[in-house]
Protein backbone atom coordinates (compact mmCIF):
# COMPACT_ATOMS: atom_id res chain seq x y z
CA UNK A 1 0.00 0.00 0.00
CA UNK A 2 2.67 2.50 1.37
CA UNK A 3 4.64 1.25 -1.24
CA UNK A 4 2.66 1.55 -4.33
CA UNK A 5 1.60 5.18 -3.07
CA UNK A 6 5.21 5.94 -3.08
CA UNK A 7 5.94 4.45 -6.52
CA UNK A 8 3.19 6.67 -7.95
CA UNK A 9 4.01 9.73 -6.42
CA UNK A 10 8.21 9.39 -7.58
CA UNK A 11 6.21 8.82 -10.97
CA UNK A 12 4.43 11.56 -10.84
CA UNK A 13 7.37 14.08 -9.54
CA UNK A 14 9.42 12.63 -12.31
CA UNK A 15 6.63 13.36 -15.37
CA UNK A 16 6.23 16.31 -13.84
CA UNK A 17 9.73 17.09 -14.07
CA UNK A 18 9.77 16.34 -17.79
CA UNK A 19 6.99 18.18 -18.62
CA UNK A 20 8.06 21.30 -17.73
CA UNK A 21 11.83 20.63 -17.48
CA UNK A 22 12.76 24.05 -15.93
CA UNK A 23 13.94 23.14 -12.15
CA UNK A 24 15.91 20.35 -13.09
CA UNK A 25 17.84 22.48 -16.29
CA UNK A 26 17.86 25.49 -13.80
CA UNK A 27 19.57 23.64 -11.22
CA UNK A 28 22.34 22.01 -13.71
CA UNK A 29 22.85 25.41 -15.07
CA UNK A 30 23.30 27.08 -11.94
CA UNK A 31 26.01 24.25 -11.07
CA UNK A 32 28.00 24.64 -14.42
CA UNK A 33 27.50 28.92 -13.40
CA UNK A 34 28.78 28.30 -9.90
CA UNK A 35 31.95 26.29 -11.05
CA UNK A 36 32.95 28.60 -13.96
CA UNK A 37 32.85 31.71 -11.77
CA UNK A 38 34.87 29.69 -9.50
CA UNK A 39 37.64 28.49 -12.69
CA UNK A 40 37.47 32.23 -13.57
CA UNK A 41 38.20 33.60 -9.74
CA UNK A 42 40.46 30.68 -8.80
CA UNK A 43 41.80 29.96 -12.88
CA UNK A 44 43.67 26.56 -11.28
CA UNK A 45 43.64 25.11 -8.22
CA UNK A 46 46.59 23.68 -7.34
CA UNK A 47 45.97 22.06 -3.67
CA UNK A 48 43.70 19.11 -3.20
CA UNK A 49 42.73 20.50 0.38
CA UNK A 50 41.65 23.50 -1.23
CA UNK A 51 39.75 21.45 -4.24
CA UNK A 52 38.08 19.62 -1.67
CA UNK A 53 36.56 22.41 0.49
CA UNK A 54 35.45 24.19 -2.95
CA UNK A 55 33.91 21.67 -4.36
CA UNK A 56 31.76 20.78 -1.44
CA UNK A 57 30.87 24.24 -0.63
CA UNK A 58 29.48 24.12 -4.46
CA UNK A 59 27.69 20.49 -3.59
CA UNK A 60 26.00 22.30 -0.63
CA UNK A 61 24.74 25.17 -2.10
CA UNK A 62 23.75 23.62 -4.86
CA UNK A 63 21.94 21.30 -2.75
CA UNK A 64 19.92 24.03 -0.77
CA UNK A 65 18.47 25.14 -4.21
CA UNK A 66 17.66 22.17 -5.80
CA UNK A 67 15.43 21.15 -2.81
CA UNK A 68 14.05 23.82 -1.69
CA UNK A 69 11.95 23.61 -4.53
CA UNK A 70 10.65 20.20 -3.41
CA UNK A 71 7.28 21.86 -1.01
CA UNK A 72 7.07 25.12 -2.63
CA UNK A 73 6.16 24.59 -6.18
CA UNK A 74 3.22 22.77 -5.45
CA UNK A 75 -0.31 24.74 -4.76
CA UNK A 76 -2.03 24.74 -1.54
CA UNK A 77 -5.10 23.47 -2.94
CA UNK A 78 -3.28 20.40 -4.74
CA UNK A 79 -1.52 19.34 -1.09
CA UNK A 80 -5.12 19.52 0.23
CA UNK A 81 -5.85 16.68 -2.83
CA UNK A 82 -2.82 15.01 -1.62
CA UNK A 83 -3.85 14.61 1.52
CA UNK A 84 -7.13 13.74 1.01
CA UNK A 85 -5.49 10.26 -0.69
CA UNK A 86 -2.37 9.69 0.41
CA UNK A 87 -0.41 9.10 4.00
CA UNK A 88 1.62 12.12 4.79
CA UNK A 89 4.77 9.10 5.01
CA UNK A 90 4.49 8.26 1.35
CA UNK A 91 4.45 11.93 0.66
CA UNK A 92 7.45 12.56 2.54
CA UNK A 93 9.80 9.59 1.46
CA UNK A 94 8.82 9.80 -2.13
CA UNK A 95 9.99 13.33 -2.06
CA UNK A 96 13.35 11.84 -0.62
CA UNK A 97 13.37 9.65 -3.19
CA UNK A 98 12.96 11.99 -6.14
CA UNK A 99 15.52 14.49 -4.19
CA UNK A 100 17.87 11.77 -4.23
CA UNK A 101 17.51 11.00 -7.91
CA UNK A 102 18.07 14.85 -8.53
CA UNK A 103 20.93 14.99 -6.50
CA UNK A 104 23.03 11.98 -7.25
CA UNK A 105 22.25 13.58 -11.39
CA UNK A 106 23.75 17.14 -9.77
CA UNK A 107 26.87 15.75 -8.15
CA UNK A 108 28.03 13.64 -10.67
CA UNK A 109 27.29 16.89 -13.15
CA UNK A 110 29.00 18.64 -10.78
CA UNK A 111 31.97 16.19 -10.43
CA UNK A 112 32.58 15.88 -13.94
CA UNK A 113 32.47 19.71 -14.74
CA UNK A 114 34.81 20.49 -11.81
CA UNK A 115 37.40 17.91 -13.01
CA UNK A 116 37.27 19.48 -16.30
CA UNK A 117 37.49 22.79 -15.43
CA UNK A 118 39.81 22.92 -12.13
CA UNK A 119 41.78 19.88 -12.71
CA UNK A 120 40.97 16.22 -11.37
CA UNK A 121 43.06 15.40 -8.23
CA UNK A 122 40.80 12.53 -7.28
CA UNK A 123 42.85 9.59 -6.89
CA UNK A 124 40.27 6.90 -5.75
CA UNK A 125 37.92 7.19 -8.00
CA UNK A 126 35.59 4.32 -6.33
CA UNK A 127 35.76 5.69 -2.67
CA UNK A 128 34.75 9.45 -3.64
CA UNK A 129 31.81 8.57 -6.12
CA UNK A 130 30.90 6.01 -2.82
CA UNK A 131 31.10 9.23 -1.02
CA UNK A 132 29.09 11.35 -3.63
CA UNK A 133 26.68 9.55 -3.21
CA UNK A 134 26.00 8.82 0.06
CA UNK A 135 26.27 12.22 0.47
CA UNK A 136 23.92 12.68 -1.95
CA UNK A 137 21.36 10.57 -0.24
CA UNK A 138 21.91 12.95 3.22
CA UNK A 139 21.56 16.07 1.45
CA UNK A 140 18.57 14.37 -0.64
CA UNK A 141 16.60 13.10 2.92
CA UNK A 142 17.62 16.02 5.87
CA UNK A 143 16.97 18.80 2.98
CA UNK A 144 13.89 17.79 2.17
CA UNK A 145 12.45 17.48 5.94
CA UNK A 146 13.95 21.15 6.49
CA UNK A 147 12.09 22.21 3.22
CA UNK A 148 9.05 20.84 4.59
CA UNK A 149 9.40 23.02 7.87
CA UNK A 150 10.22 25.93 5.58
CA UNK A 151 7.75 25.66 3.35
CA UNK A 152 4.96 25.96 6.06
CA UNK A 153 6.68 29.59 6.89
CA UNK A 154 6.01 32.94 5.42
CA UNK A 155 9.71 33.34 3.80
CA UNK A 156 10.85 30.12 2.78
CA UNK A 157 13.75 31.24 0.86
CA UNK A 158 16.17 32.97 3.33
CA UNK A 159 14.76 30.06 5.93
CA UNK A 160 15.55 27.45 3.83
CA UNK A 161 19.39 28.30 4.32
CA UNK A 162 19.55 28.96 7.90
CA UNK A 163 17.24 25.96 8.88
CA UNK A 164 19.29 23.58 6.94
CA UNK A 165 23.08 24.67 8.00
CA UNK A 166 23.41 23.70 10.98
CA UNK A 167 21.37 20.19 10.32
CA UNK A 168 23.55 19.43 7.41
CA UNK A 169 26.88 19.87 9.11
CA UNK A 170 27.43 16.69 10.52
CA UNK A 171 27.09 15.36 6.80
CA UNK A 172 29.02 17.62 5.08
CA UNK A 173 31.67 17.29 7.99
CA UNK A 174 32.19 13.52 7.10
CA UNK A 175 32.27 13.94 3.29
CA UNK A 176 35.52 16.17 3.62
CA UNK A 177 36.89 13.79 5.47
CA UNK A 178 35.80 10.99 3.18
CA UNK A 179 36.86 12.66 0.09
CA UNK A 180 40.10 14.46 1.24
CA UNK A 181 41.21 10.46 1.89
CA UNK A 182 39.91 10.52 -1.60
CA UNK A 183 42.28 12.32 -2.99
CA UNK A 184 45.10 11.38 -1.31
CA UNK A 185 44.96 7.88 -1.61
CA UNK A 186 42.68 5.91 0.96
CA UNK A 187 40.84 2.93 0.68
CA UNK A 188 37.54 2.06 0.68
CA UNK A 189 38.31 -0.12 3.24
CA UNK A 190 39.89 1.92 5.51
CA UNK A 191 37.07 4.88 5.63
CA UNK A 192 34.58 1.65 5.90
CA UNK A 193 33.92 3.08 9.53
CA UNK A 194 32.84 6.80 7.85
CA UNK A 195 31.31 5.21 5.26
CA UNK A 196 29.34 3.63 8.03
CA UNK A 197 29.00 6.80 9.61
CA UNK A 198 27.43 8.37 6.51
CA UNK A 199 24.86 5.55 6.52
CA UNK A 200 23.78 5.30 9.56
CA UNK A 201 23.21 9.24 9.60
CA UNK A 202 20.63 9.24 6.79
CA UNK A 203 19.37 6.28 8.44
CA UNK A 204 18.56 8.56 11.52
CA UNK A 205 17.12 11.54 9.41
CA UNK A 206 14.65 8.86 7.50
CA UNK A 207 13.57 7.58 10.59
CA UNK A 208 13.06 11.02 12.34
CA UNK A 209 11.28 12.12 9.04
CA UNK A 210 8.99 9.00 8.80
CA UNK A 211 8.12 10.28 12.47
CA UNK A 212 7.67 13.99 12.61
CA UNK A 213 6.48 14.96 8.59
CA UNK A 214 2.67 13.70 9.53
CA UNK A 215 2.81 16.74 12.73
CA UNK A 216 3.97 19.13 9.63
CA UNK A 217 1.27 18.37 7.24
CA UNK A 218 -1.88 18.44 8.69
CA UNK A 219 -3.35 21.73 9.20
CA UNK B 1 5.51 34.03 55.70
CA UNK B 2 6.00 30.40 55.98
CA UNK B 3 4.25 29.50 53.00
CA UNK B 4 6.36 32.02 51.13
CA UNK B 5 9.38 29.82 52.01
CA UNK B 6 7.89 27.01 51.23
CA UNK B 7 7.05 27.88 47.66
CA UNK B 8 10.41 29.49 46.83
CA UNK B 9 13.30 27.77 49.00
CA UNK B 10 14.58 26.53 45.54
CA UNK B 11 15.00 29.80 44.27
CA UNK B 12 17.46 30.56 47.37
CA UNK B 13 19.11 27.78 47.30
CA UNK B 14 20.11 28.28 43.15
CA UNK B 15 21.06 32.11 44.35
CA UNK B 16 23.49 30.47 47.78
CA UNK B 17 24.64 28.08 45.74
CA UNK B 18 25.99 30.59 43.05
CA UNK B 19 26.72 32.94 45.55
CA UNK B 20 29.22 29.90 46.88
CA UNK B 21 30.44 28.88 43.90
CA UNK B 22 31.56 32.82 43.05
CA UNK B 23 33.20 32.99 46.02
CA UNK B 24 34.66 29.85 46.82
CA UNK B 25 35.54 29.79 42.96
CA UNK B 26 38.28 32.94 44.12
CA UNK B 27 39.10 31.65 46.94
CA UNK B 28 39.62 27.96 48.01
CA UNK B 29 43.41 26.55 46.70
CA UNK B 30 43.25 24.92 43.47
CA UNK B 31 46.33 22.34 42.50
CA UNK B 32 49.26 24.18 40.06
CA UNK B 33 48.72 22.87 36.26
CA UNK B 34 51.34 22.86 33.60
CA UNK B 35 51.77 25.03 30.86
CA UNK B 36 49.96 28.85 30.73
CA UNK B 37 46.17 27.95 32.13
CA UNK B 38 47.94 28.49 36.10
CA UNK B 39 44.99 30.04 38.32
CA UNK B 40 42.93 31.03 35.42
CA UNK B 41 41.82 27.40 35.89
CA UNK B 42 39.19 28.87 37.67
CA UNK B 43 37.31 30.18 34.96
CA UNK B 44 36.31 26.19 35.00
CA UNK B 45 33.64 27.11 37.55
CA UNK B 46 31.96 29.78 35.30
CA UNK B 47 32.85 29.20 31.51
CA UNK B 48 31.79 24.93 31.69
CA UNK B 49 28.98 25.39 34.28
CA UNK B 50 27.25 27.25 31.34
CA UNK B 51 27.54 24.42 28.82
CA UNK B 52 25.84 22.16 31.61
CA UNK B 53 23.25 24.53 32.16
CA UNK B 54 23.00 25.33 28.12
CA UNK B 55 22.13 21.75 27.56
CA UNK B 56 19.90 21.09 30.65
CA UNK B 57 17.60 24.11 29.14
CA UNK B 58 17.69 22.48 25.58
CA UNK B 59 17.05 19.22 26.72
CA UNK B 60 13.96 20.62 28.70
CA UNK B 61 13.05 22.12 25.92
CA UNK B 62 13.12 19.17 23.79
CA UNK B 63 10.76 17.12 26.40
CA UNK B 64 8.55 20.15 26.50
CA UNK B 65 8.45 19.78 22.34
CA UNK B 66 8.00 16.40 22.70
CA UNK B 67 5.07 16.64 25.44
CA UNK B 68 3.50 19.23 22.94
CA UNK B 69 3.26 16.90 20.06
CA UNK B 70 1.58 14.63 21.94
CA UNK B 71 -1.05 16.60 23.72
CA UNK B 72 -1.46 19.87 21.77
CA UNK B 73 -1.61 21.94 25.10
CA UNK B 74 -0.14 25.44 24.48
CA UNK B 75 1.39 25.18 27.92
CA UNK B 76 4.08 23.35 26.74
CA UNK B 77 4.84 24.83 23.61
CA UNK B 78 5.12 28.76 26.22
CA UNK B 79 7.56 26.53 28.27
CA UNK B 80 9.90 24.95 25.11
CA UNK B 81 10.59 28.31 23.59
CA UNK B 82 11.13 30.10 26.92
CA UNK B 83 13.91 27.86 28.07
CA UNK B 84 15.56 27.97 24.35
CA UNK B 85 15.72 31.59 25.00
CA UNK B 86 17.42 31.20 28.81
CA UNK B 87 19.48 28.01 26.89
CA UNK B 88 20.66 30.70 24.52
CA UNK B 89 21.46 33.07 26.99
CA UNK B 90 23.60 30.76 28.56
CA UNK B 91 25.21 29.70 25.83
CA UNK B 92 26.54 33.58 24.87
CA UNK B 93 27.96 33.78 28.27
CA UNK B 94 29.73 30.57 27.54
CA UNK B 95 31.36 31.32 24.39
CA UNK B 96 32.35 35.47 25.91
CA UNK B 97 33.93 33.41 28.95
CA UNK B 98 35.40 30.80 26.97
CA UNK B 99 36.39 33.45 24.43
CA UNK B 100 38.34 35.19 26.84
CA UNK B 101 39.52 32.23 28.58
CA UNK B 102 41.05 31.02 25.33
CA UNK B 103 42.48 34.64 23.96
CA UNK B 104 44.82 34.27 27.58
CA UNK B 105 45.64 30.46 27.41
CA UNK B 106 45.80 29.84 23.37
CA UNK B 107 46.59 33.73 22.35
CA UNK B 108 43.73 33.54 20.41
CA UNK B 109 39.97 34.29 21.27
CA UNK B 110 38.91 31.34 18.43
CA UNK B 111 40.47 28.44 17.18
CA UNK B 112 39.61 25.27 14.60
CA UNK B 113 38.98 23.36 17.27
CA UNK B 114 35.85 20.42 17.31
CA UNK B 115 34.08 21.52 21.32
CA UNK B 116 33.95 25.42 19.73
CA UNK B 117 33.09 24.41 16.20
CA UNK B 118 29.81 22.28 18.41
CA UNK B 119 28.71 25.23 20.43
CA UNK B 120 28.76 27.68 17.70
CA UNK B 121 26.77 25.30 15.45
CA UNK B 122 23.95 24.30 18.40
CA UNK B 123 23.75 27.88 18.91
CA UNK B 124 23.54 28.79 15.38
CA UNK B 125 20.61 26.15 15.01
CA UNK B 126 18.86 27.54 18.13
CA UNK B 127 18.84 31.25 16.93
CA UNK B 128 17.16 29.79 13.54
CA UNK B 129 14.84 28.15 15.83
CA UNK B 130 14.16 31.33 17.05
CA UNK B 131 13.95 33.26 13.30
CA UNK B 132 11.77 30.45 12.07
CA UNK B 133 8.90 30.95 15.28
CA UNK B 134 9.29 34.33 14.58
CA UNK B 135 7.98 34.03 10.76
CA UNK B 136 4.77 31.94 11.72
CA UNK B 137 1.92 34.25 12.51
CA UNK B 138 -0.88 31.84 13.56
CA UNK B 139 -0.25 30.42 17.00
CA UNK B 140 -0.83 26.58 16.85
CA UNK B 141 1.02 26.20 13.63
CA UNK B 142 4.13 28.09 14.88
CA UNK B 143 3.79 25.91 18.09
CA UNK B 144 3.82 22.64 16.03
CA UNK B 145 6.29 23.73 13.22
CA UNK B 146 8.36 25.38 15.86
CA UNK B 147 8.40 21.50 17.91
CA UNK B 148 9.40 19.48 14.83
CA UNK B 149 12.08 21.63 14.23
CA UNK B 150 13.05 21.41 17.87
CA UNK B 151 13.33 17.56 17.47
CA UNK B 152 14.91 17.31 14.40
CA UNK B 153 17.59 20.14 15.41
CA UNK B 154 18.62 18.35 18.96
CA UNK B 155 18.99 14.94 17.78
CA UNK B 156 21.29 16.28 14.62
CA UNK B 157 23.06 18.08 16.92
CA UNK B 158 23.62 15.45 19.32
CA UNK B 159 24.88 13.24 16.55
CA UNK B 160 27.05 16.00 15.50
CA UNK B 161 29.01 16.62 19.15
CA UNK B 162 29.02 12.74 19.16
CA UNK B 163 30.84 11.99 15.98
CA UNK B 164 32.46 15.66 15.64
CA UNK B 165 35.79 14.96 18.26
CA UNK B 166 36.68 12.02 15.92
CA UNK B 167 36.76 13.64 12.67
CA UNK B 168 39.18 16.21 14.35
CA UNK B 169 42.66 15.46 14.71
CA UNK B 170 42.81 16.52 18.42
CA UNK B 171 41.47 19.16 20.71
CA UNK B 172 42.92 21.86 22.67
CA UNK B 173 40.31 21.38 25.45
CA UNK B 174 41.77 18.42 27.89
CA UNK B 175 40.75 15.29 27.64
CA UNK B 176 40.03 15.49 23.74
CA UNK B 177 37.29 13.29 22.89
CA UNK B 178 34.62 14.65 25.48
CA UNK B 179 34.39 17.23 27.91
CA UNK B 180 33.50 13.46 30.69
CA UNK B 181 37.28 12.85 30.65
CA UNK B 182 37.51 16.66 32.08
CA UNK B 183 35.40 16.48 35.12
CA UNK B 184 36.82 12.69 35.35
CA UNK B 185 40.69 14.15 36.15
CA UNK B 186 39.39 17.05 38.35
CA UNK B 187 40.67 17.70 41.71
CA UNK B 188 38.48 16.40 44.60
CA UNK B 189 38.27 20.07 46.14
CA UNK B 190 37.54 21.87 42.90
CA UNK B 191 34.63 19.39 42.82
CA UNK B 192 33.40 20.72 45.70
CA UNK B 193 32.78 23.98 43.90
CA UNK B 194 32.28 22.85 40.27
CA UNK B 195 28.96 20.42 41.25
CA UNK B 196 27.25 23.10 43.30
CA UNK B 197 27.81 25.74 40.65
CA UNK B 198 26.37 23.71 37.81
CA UNK B 199 22.97 22.81 40.34
CA UNK B 200 22.80 26.55 41.15
CA UNK B 201 23.01 27.57 37.70
CA UNK B 202 20.25 25.25 36.80
CA UNK B 203 18.24 26.17 38.90
CA UNK B 204 18.64 29.77 38.30
CA UNK B 205 17.85 28.79 34.91
CA UNK B 206 14.29 27.25 35.69
CA UNK B 207 13.44 30.57 37.83
CA UNK B 208 14.05 32.41 34.37
CA UNK B 209 12.49 30.57 32.73
CA UNK B 210 9.25 30.59 35.33
CA UNK B 211 9.53 34.42 35.31
CA UNK B 212 9.57 34.39 31.76
CA UNK B 213 6.21 31.71 30.70
CA UNK B 214 4.72 34.08 33.54
CA UNK B 215 5.27 37.26 31.08
CA UNK B 216 4.09 35.38 28.33
CA UNK B 217 0.98 34.71 29.63
CA UNK B 218 0.31 37.97 30.63
CA UNK B 219 0.94 39.24 27.52
CA UNK B 220 -1.22 37.15 25.94
CA UNK B 221 -3.47 38.08 28.56
CA UNK B 222 -3.53 41.64 27.90
CA UNK B 223 -3.96 40.88 23.92
CA UNK B 224 -6.84 39.42 24.35
CA UNK B 225 -8.84 39.39 27.16
CA UNK B 226 -11.94 38.09 27.98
Amino acid sequence: MLLSEIKFLVLKDIKLEFKQRYAINGILLYVVSTIFVSYLSFARIIDPATWNSLFWIIMLFAAVNAVSKSFVQESTSRQLYYYTVTSPQAIILSKMIYNFVLMGVLSLLCLVVFTALMGGFVVNYPLFISALLLGSFGFASSLTMISAIASRTNNNFALMAILSFPVVMPLLLILMKVSSAALNAGTVSGNMNFLAALFMLNAIVIAMSYILFPYLWRD
Amino acid sequence: MNNFFKNNWWKLLGVLLILYSIIAGFLIDIPEVQGNIGQSMRNLFFHVVMWFAMMVMFGTSLVRSLRYLSTFDIKHDVYAIETVNVGLFFGVLGIITGMEWANFTWGTPWTNDPQLNGAAITILAYFAYLVLRRSIDEENKRARIGAVYNIFAFVMLIVFIGILPKLASGSLHPGAGGSSSTVNSLDFTMRLVFYPAIAGWIIIGYWLTGIRVKMDFIRQHLDNPE
